[in-house]
């Protein structure tokens, strides 16, 4: 640990030129040196950055990752996705527990070990998994929980526990050595191989007018969730006024069961970077952000080492690929763990150094963005396929998928199948394909999207995956038999609760009160007046809410009380009036104890 | 044929929403050309002797035998009316939802300014009724099927929701029947 901490935020503020919007990195810094933030702390970030200490307090208590509360030098994080938990996550839980001797949220006595639960990793087709500091630990057992706890109290790194990893010096090789790609079938777009610099030598042989009509050409839509069409993005941007534009990439991956741009970045980069830089190119950009999901920080290296390579290779800095006068380089913020912080504006202001809460729109970012410049925030798996249409052109790429969702599409797989992983496919696929696809054939729910997308039963399997249809950031969750649809719903509802930035009340307040709803029926007090309840409270967040997670964040229970309602009537109870979330026994507890006598029940 | 019964019943409340209700003065002469009065201090009458139409109910839940008490209304009557603030949110016996139960009794009983209680005992006689953590509105512990807000809730509109209630309509109750300040 630096022993100065004046002296160590002082060098950690120079480094990046006191520049205020680098406030999340010096925070972060100062988290991961000393295991908190401390009061102290924020008053020499904020000196040094010449902030108020309130925006210091306000970003360092609003993301997951930062904590004023001193947290053990070692951090573990368990994924508490629903991925992970019917793979028995709980019993890893337990075992951790059980061999640190703490409980989640708390710290050994010796100050030295932090036991967290964290939102879904990425880590889906590996899960039970855990973030040990940044290193990934995957296909967690108890045993394996118990032998990980052993090491760390024994006083061993992280990076100990991934020896193989530890002692790989190239950067790619190293990522392999942590986590699997687990790439089940490769496509043409995404996972086929280009020689670096190819695509931005064709566009660079054109005007920047004619890469974007290329890319309208090619009908590419936005795969980051909203398939918001890319070259009319592009455009906007380009014609927006202002002296100074930005490309960012949006790799912030929070959708639980989505990590294909994990595998993107660990597999291909240099088709991102080749997209950024056609996109910069495009909209007339000189500076591009990769925007990192916290949780990825073991991909930072790697990512650092293709960028540094592209350098010297003449693919980004100064006159890129020998064009005078197109400069364009890239630079990697690495988040801090908040789900909202996918959602473009949020991001923006993230990359910023603020907390990360979303912006009203309109004006949208390709108008107002990165330091209320004009921005285009693209998905990885967007850029990608944008470098794909400028080499191969637009009719090859449009002549795959559909009339309105061209292209292959990148999966994310995970759950009850036979074969978890990434899976490029056209669009188009039916879910029964999908489901014959992965192993799944037994299905009893498939959960298109993530838990802000679709939800559906057997009785939906002949829809198809493409825009029009079911949409999907990449996340595909399957549920086989025996699986309690309403467990499922309320695990959703904990990751929305969670991850709600507060700004607005139908969000904070409604997703807690549904929350409560769910948990009650699934413990079997619930009556049929809750359904109605709950169908009536889940309209008002989805239309009241300020940004796309409050308006998505109650479909886990629409369409749990729409394709699954014999799951839920299972649980309530009958309507004789007696509300039976009372629980009477539990109301007297106090009483018994301090008039030590039972109570007499007529 | 027989008149309708109704049912009236003070829980955790002050009794002031029962003596709202005789305020509707002479027309309680009336009502009970209306109705006659099952379980209710009105008539004294301490148990159900039959299906009742109307239940008024006034207070919360504060103790074990309020919530039983409420369940036999549910259970005895059509329509069930939370009757008063204290029997819709809790009231003002639910201001002591925020502190511990035993804090409650140990003030009340034992350390409280005015309270003289030499011995320090806290009264625990079988008899009483045990206290609930926390005192609760009607509506966490039964289905409640109208809320007549108000403390007390004025003559004249108990009186309307009743009568409508007899009539198996939905009371109208006047801006001023419903305006409290
Ligand atoms: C709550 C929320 C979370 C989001 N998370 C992500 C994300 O992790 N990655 C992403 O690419 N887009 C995410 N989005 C969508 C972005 O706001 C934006 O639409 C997208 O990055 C645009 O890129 P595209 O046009 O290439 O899809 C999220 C949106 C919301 C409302
Ligand atoms: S909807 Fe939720 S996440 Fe979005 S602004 Fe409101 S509180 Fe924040
Ligand atoms: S509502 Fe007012 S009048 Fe009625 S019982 Fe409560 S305190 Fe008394």
């Amino acid at each position: 640990m630096p022993t100065d901490l004046a002296v160590f935020i002082q060098d950690r503020a120079r480094e990046h030129g006191g520049d205020r919007t680098r406030l999340l990195d010096v925070v972060r810094a100062v988290q991961e040196a000393f295991g908190h933030v401390s009061s102290e702390a924020m008053d020499l970030v904020a000196q040094a950055l010449s902030v108020r200490r309130v925006e210091v307090e306000g970003v360092v208590s609003y993301y997951a990752f930062l904590s004023r509360e001193p947290k053990g030098q070692v951090v573990i994080r368990l994924s508490d996705c629903p991925s992970c938990r019917i793979h028995g996550m709980e019993a890893v839980g337990a075992a951790f527990e059980e061999a640190l001797g703490i409980r989640f949220g708390g710290t050994t006595p010796d100050g030295r070990i932090t036991l967290e639960h964290t939102p879904c990793i990425g880590l889906c087709d590996q899960g039970p998994a855990a973030l040990v500091n940044e290193v990934p630990i995957t296909r967690l057992t108890p045993g394996k929980a118990r032998e990980v706890s052993r090491l760390l109290v024994a006083g061993r790194t992280p990076w100990d526990l991934a020896p193989k990893a530890r002692d790989t010096a190239d950067p790619v090789a190293r990522v392999h050595a942590l986590v699997d790609s687990n790439i089940r079938k490769e496509g043409l777009v995404v996972f086929a191989p280009m020689p670096p610099g190819q695509a931005v030598r064709k566009a660079l042989a054109g005007t920047p007018e004619a890469v974007i009509e290329e890319v309208k050409a090619s009908r590419l839509c936005g795969r980051g969730g909203a398939g918001f069409p890319a070259g009319l993005k592009w455009e906007f941007a380009r014609k927006a006024p202002g002296d100074a534009k930005y490309v960012i990439c949006n790799a912030d991956e929070g959708e639980p069961g989505t990590f294909k741009d994990r595998v993107i970045l660990t597999e291909n980069p240099d088709l991102v970077f080749e997209g950024m830089t056609l996109a910069a190119y495009a909209i007339g950009a000189a500076e591009g952000i990769v925007y990192l999901r916290a949780e990825y920080e073991y991909l930072r290296a790697h990512l650092e080492a293709v960028l540094a390579r592209r350098r010297t290779e003449g693919l980004l800095g100064r006159a890129v690929a020998g064009r005078a006068g197109f400069d364009f380089d890239i630079r990697i913020q690495v988040g801090a763990g908040a789900y909202i912080c996918g959602e473009e504006s949020a991001l923006i202001e993230s990359a910023e150094g603020k907390r990360g809460v979303p912006r009203n729109r309109p004006p949208f970012p390709v108008t107002v963005g990165y330091l209320d410049k004009p921005t285009s925030v693209n998905n990885v798996e967007t850029f990608c396929c944008a470098a794909r249409v400028v080499d191969t052109g637009a009719s090859c790429f449009s002549c795959v998928g559909s009339i309105r969702s061209t292209g292959t599409k990148l999966l994310s797989v995970s759950g009850d199948v036979a074969r978890p992983g990434i899976y490029e496919v056209q669009f188009g696929q039916s879910i029964r394909e999908f489901l014959e696809m992965v192993g799944g054939e037994d299905a009893i729910a498939v959960q298109v999207g993530g838990p802000s997308g679709t939800c559906i039963g057997p009785a939906e399997f002949e829809r198809h995956i493409a825009f029009e249809d079911l949409a999907t950031g990449g996340s595909m969750m399957v549920f086989g038999p025996g699986r309690d649809m309403v467990q499922v719903a309320a695990w959703f509802m904990d990751f929305f609760v969670h991850e709600s930035c507060g700004w607005c009340t139908p969000c904070r307040v409604g997703n807690v009160l549904i929350r409560e709803r769910v948990q009650r029926i699934l413990a079997g007090r619930g009556v049929p007046a809750d359904v109605a309840y709950l169908e009536t409270l889940c309209t008002t967040v989805k239309k009241m809410s300020r940004c796309g997670l409050g308006q998505t964040s109650p479909n886990p229970v629409v369409f749990g009380l729409k394709n699954f309602r014999p799951a839920w009537e299972a649980h309530l109870g009958p309507d004789d009036g007696l509300n039976p979330a009372f629980d009477m026994d539990a109301a007297l507890a106090d009483a018994v104890r301090i008039a030590g006598r039972e109570p007499v029940h007529p | 044929m027989d008149k309708p019964k109704i049912a009236t019943a003070s829980l955790a409340g002050c009794f002031g929403c029962h003596m709202s209700l005789l305020d509707i003065d002479e027309r309680i002469l009336k009502l009970i050309e209306l109705v006659d009065f099952d379980k209710s201090p009105i008539d004294d009458l301490k148990t159900f002797t039959g299906r009742c139409r109307v239940g008024l109910v006034e207070g919360g839940c504060a103790n074990q035998e309020n919530v039983e008490v409420l369940r036999d209304f549910r259970k005895h009557c059509d329509v069930l009316v939370a009757l008063g603030d204290c029997a819709t949110m809790g009231g003002l016996p639910a201001m002591r939802n925020g502190i511990p139960l035993r804090e409650c009794l140990e003030e009340a009983y034992r350390d409280g300014l005015t309270v003289h209680n030499p011995s320090g005992t806290i009264p625990n006689d079988p008899e009483i009724p045990l206290l609930l953590d926390k005192v609760r509105p009607l509506s966490d512990v039964v289905k409640v099927d109208v809320f007549l807000p108000g403390c007390p809730p004025p003559a004249d509109a108990i009186w309307e929701a009743v009568t409508a209630l007899l009539e198996g309509r939905a009371p109208n109750l006047t801006y001023d029947q419903l305006k409290y300040d």
